[in-house]
């Protein structure tokens, strides 16, 4: 019976432990935000922060899990304002979409720990798999969000 | 815990006066299939409808406006581009405006008034335009004669624009929802006058994506997140090898694990596991143990696949799909001949979102909720699949996680309807592992082409004579696969005219087709034929230019004089890169172009090799597409289509051993990362008077235009697909 927090809320689930924390977020809380898209930790469509880290929860058991600090897309902020989301919306980051919760994770961790990254610290740090092709604007939209994150606090 | 989901939804309540079901978030939707019989959805349909001003249009009274949009929306912004459509004629305020999804069941109960669903071919927008057109328009001639009959005035004195209607003689004015009401009961005129393009306000500008919020914030619910009441999960392991068949299963374990309701058999090649959650189900079905029947398919490999195809180069048994001149004779006769082979491999869509679909079924009627890029399609196959009138089925249309041509194909939904019918009243979604994505694929067609050419004393083809040997997508549609016969979409990009016109000025010129077809399953990849066509082409070309010392550019321009808008689009890319600069060493450039879809492409890329590794530095794109509706989604698709078409050309291949695929996962099936994407600078140049498609065209231009920087870089001509095998990228 793993207790998690999720999101600030401590929740209790009835699923084997070896279950991935993927399953258990989608299935059994219905946060779907954080999407499947290889099940082997590739892609990077179920990426989440793990105590601030970003974390591919497809091949995370739930065991792994518990104890630590996890935040969703669903999280991620109160009313879709984070920086990245709002960079997002404002470039018309995404296509289809669905890596873009992932994404979106990814950039947040990349930020939370480099503030100013360089274009060399995306290429190292974001390796998420988007068919639609939308990297030009998500590279754009992770130095937007560094910009917002900066008058945010000013 | 429920995930965030809200606003844009538009729910279905029978008690209200429109009787919409699909929109923009799918979740309030979710519930009507299960507590309304099917007839009441139809039933609502039909009734009291009285915000509708016509088919396309629903105005409230707070002066919000519904569009309504049958084709799909996959990524590709073709959804916000139909809604600019309608919304430029209908004169409406942009900022009010939202849309949703008519279901293909309404479609049919109301005789198509919205046409085709179907979404592929970069036909969204091409095919589509002038009927969503003057469906905008209708409904703001409704509207203008509501308003001019509360003033008892003539309409032809009063003017719509932002959503206000204004009588130009006195002044007076009114909004839109005030007189909706009124509208709606008015007989719709049956002629209307569309605008001047030069006169848009709405089309041809950067309005954003009408679908952008939901999907930073992770409250859109595509089909793999949906949740129904009573709803059981399935996962599915159909027989790797295509054609091959299910002799038996031991289930004894999966049965007994947590969360297993029903191990099943769907069809007759695949088991699925039916449970709780679709990890357990998937799970399970990883312990069942299938007995496979693979028949003569489970010999075949990539060698043999090779050599089928590479005798098709010396066929006399070919379809000519384009023929001026005697090629053929002045081949014959030439002194020298100049000759080339390339070769194109098996590819997976692989959109981000597996395939999936969500059925329940009963004796009396049948619903899904469908990713689809053609949802009447979709219904077909389901009420077959269902084995009940069509009248008795419905299909709910979803936002795509990606489709890139495979939403078209429906196998999964047959899948999802097989399991469902084994399990009466209960919705069942059913959801692909990426495993299964990658082997029960329906892929890109594998080709192998010989160009041959003679030369003039210009140095120019005065011959080229393009076989191209391998499989047929329309063959594979033909069902049951009868004789073959021409397969005109074989020639996309080396047509007579048309859409996929060949484009370049040759005196003789020959396309012929061998036909040579696997068991593997081909199928409409982004681009279709025009990827492994416009590569032949255009690297043939550079060969030639090369091979004569001539300039590439200085060389397609003498062969594009009777096609200026292929020329413009070359030109342009050409001085936008410094077409001629000096660059460093072990650093080129590349040109390449088409016609395809209706529209005119180029691309010009630079990349250095050093040490062996490429470095695809930057790649400069041209369209015109006639009009562009929304330049800044255009640009998303150009750019878009580097990142698809070039993971494929560097990286994607399908390989064939024991008659299955061998790359299961992104670990063996790689696609670019944004550490490898070059950057890309679009040119939008609309030139007016035609409407291209612009989702595919670019797709099949980035890797020659690579391939031939490649070659102007080291020296290294490369012929073969994916470039992986024979450079570090």
């Amino acid at each position: 019976m793993p207790m998690l927090s999720i999101n600030g809320e401590t929740v209790d689930v009835d699923v084997d432990p070896s279950t991935p924390l993927l399953w258990v977020l989608r299935d059994h809380l219905d946060m779907t935000g954080t999407k499947y898209g290889c099940g082997i930790a590739q892609c990077g469509a179920c990426t989440i922060h793990m105590d601030g880290v970003a974390t591919r929860c497809c091949v995370l058991p739930v065991s792994a899990a518990t104890g630590k600090k996890i935040t969703t897309i669903e999280g991620l902020s109160a009313n879709g304002d984070h920086p990245v989301q709002r960079a997002w919306v404002e470039l018309d980051t995404p296509q289809c979409g669905y890596c873009q919760p992932g994404m979106i994770m990814a950039a947040a961790a990349l930020l939370s720990e480099t503030p100013q990254p360089t274009d060399k610290d995306i290429d190292q740090r974001i390796t998420n798999i988007c068919r639609c092709g939308t990297f030009a604007r998500v590279r754009q939209g992770i130095h937007r969000a560094a910009e917002l994150a900066t008058e945010v606090k000013a | 815990m429920t995930a965030n989901v809200k606003k844009n939804t538009v729910s279905v309540d029978v008690s209200r006066r429109r009787f919409v079901i699909g929109s923009a978030t799918a979740a309030a939707g979710f519930a009507v299939g299960i507590s309304l019989p099917l007839g009441a959805i139809q039933a609502a349909s039909t009734q009291d409808a009285s915000e509708e001003i016509n088919a396309w249009v629903v105005v409230n009274e707070d002066d919000t406006v519904i569009v309504r949009v049958a084709r799909s929306e996959m990524g590709q912004g073709t959804l916000t581009g139909l809604v600019q459509l309608v919304a430029e004629e209908l004169a409406c305020d942009w900022s009010n405006v939202s849309w949703e999804f008519p279901s293909p069941g309404q479609s049919l109960a109301r005789k198509r008034p919205w046409g085709s669903f179907s979404t592929g071919g970069s036909r969204g927008i091409r095919d589509s335009h002038q009927y969503v057109r003057e469906g905008g328009a209708v409904a703001r001639e409704l509207l203008i004669a509501a308003a001019a009959q509360t003033w008892n005035v003539p309409p032809a004195e009063c003017s719509a624009e932002n959503s206000l209607i204004t009588h130009l003689p006195s002044g007076r004015s009114t909004t839109f929802g005030s007189v909706a009401r009124l509208a709606a009961t008015l007989e719709a005129p049956t002629e209307v006058t569309l605008k001047d393009p030069a006169d848009w306000t709405i089309v041809g500008k950067p309005m954003p994506r009408l679908d952008t919020a939901d999907k930073v914030t992770g409250a859109l619910r595509y089909g793999a997140d949906l949740k129904l009441p009573g709803m059981l999960h399935a996962a599915i392991h159909a027989c790797p090898v295509h054609g091959g068949k299910r002799v038996g299963f031991d289930a004894d374990v999966a049965r007994s694990m947590s969360g297993v309701r029903h191990v099943l058999a769907v069809s007759d090649d695949a088991v699925a596991v039916v449970a709780d959650s679709w990890w357990q189900a998937k799970q399970a079905l990883a312990t069942v143990k299938i007995d496979w029947d693979t028949g003569e398919n489970g010999k075949v490999d990539s060698d043999s696949i090779t050599a089928i195809l590479k005798k098709g180069l010396d066929a006399n048994d070919t379809f000519v799909g384009n023929s001026r001149g005697e090629t053929l004779d002045v081949l014959k006769d030439a002194d020298t001949v100049v000759s080339s082979e390339y070769s194109y491999p098996f590819q997976n869509h692989a959109p981000m979102e597996p395939m999936n679909a969500t059925v329940i079924w009963t004796e009396k009627y049948c619903e899904a909720w469908v990713p689809t890029q053609n949802g009447e399609a979709a219904l077909e196959t389901l009420a077959d699949a269902a084995g009940l009138f069509r009248d008795n089925c419905e299909v709910h249309k979803l936002i795509l996680g990606g489709g890139f041509g495979r939403r078209g194909n429906h196998d999964f939904l047959v899948q999802a309807a097989q399991i469902a019918k084994q399990i009466p009243g209960t919705p069942i979604k059913l959801l692909w592992s990426r495993e299964e994505d990658q082997l029960r694929g329906v892929y890109h067609p594998i080709t192998r082409s010989r160009m041959t050419a003679k030369l003039n004393d210009e140095g120019l083809p005065e011959a080229l004579h393009i076989r191209i040997s391998g499989q047929s997508i329309l063959h594979a549609l033909r069902p049951p696969l009868g004789e073959p016969k021409i397969d005109e979409a074989v020639f996309q990009a080396l047509a007579p005219e048309g859409d996929h016109a060949f484009i370049y000025g040759i005196d003789h010129f020959l396309a012929d087709h061998a036909m040579r077809n696997t068991h593997l399953r081909p199928w409409f990849w982004r681009g279709v034929n025009i990827n492994q066509n416009v590569f032949y082409v255009e690297s043939f070309l550079d060969e030639l230019a090369m091979k004569t010392g001539t300039d590439p550019l200085d060389y397609r321009r003498k062969l594009l004089r009777d096609s200026p808008e292929a020329l413009a689009v070359l030109e342009r890319v050409a001085s936008n890169a410094g077409w001629g600069r000096t660059l460093p060493p072990g650093t080129g450039l590349g040109l390449a172009l088409c016609k395809a879809f209706g529209s005119y492409v180029a691309a010009c890329a630079e990349v250095s090799v050093v040490d062996g590794k490429l470095h695809m530095k930057k790649i400069w794109a041209a369209t015109d597409p006639g009009y562009a509706v929304n330049p800044q989604q255009i640009a998303a698709q150009v750019s878009g289509s580097f990142v698809y078409g070039l993971s494929a050309a560097l990286y994607a291949e399908l390989t064939v051993k024991d008659g299955r695929v061998e790359q299961e996962n992104f670990n063996s099936y790689p696609s670019m990362k944004i550490a490898q994407m070059p950057e890309v600078e679009t040119d939008v140049m609309p030139s007016g008077g035609f409407w291209g498609g612009v989702g595919e065209p670019t797709i099949a231009v980035g890797a020659p235009a690579v391939l031939n920087a490649i070659y102007a870089a080291t020296g290294v001509r490369i012929r073969d697909l994916p470039m992986k095998d024979q450079l570090s990228v």
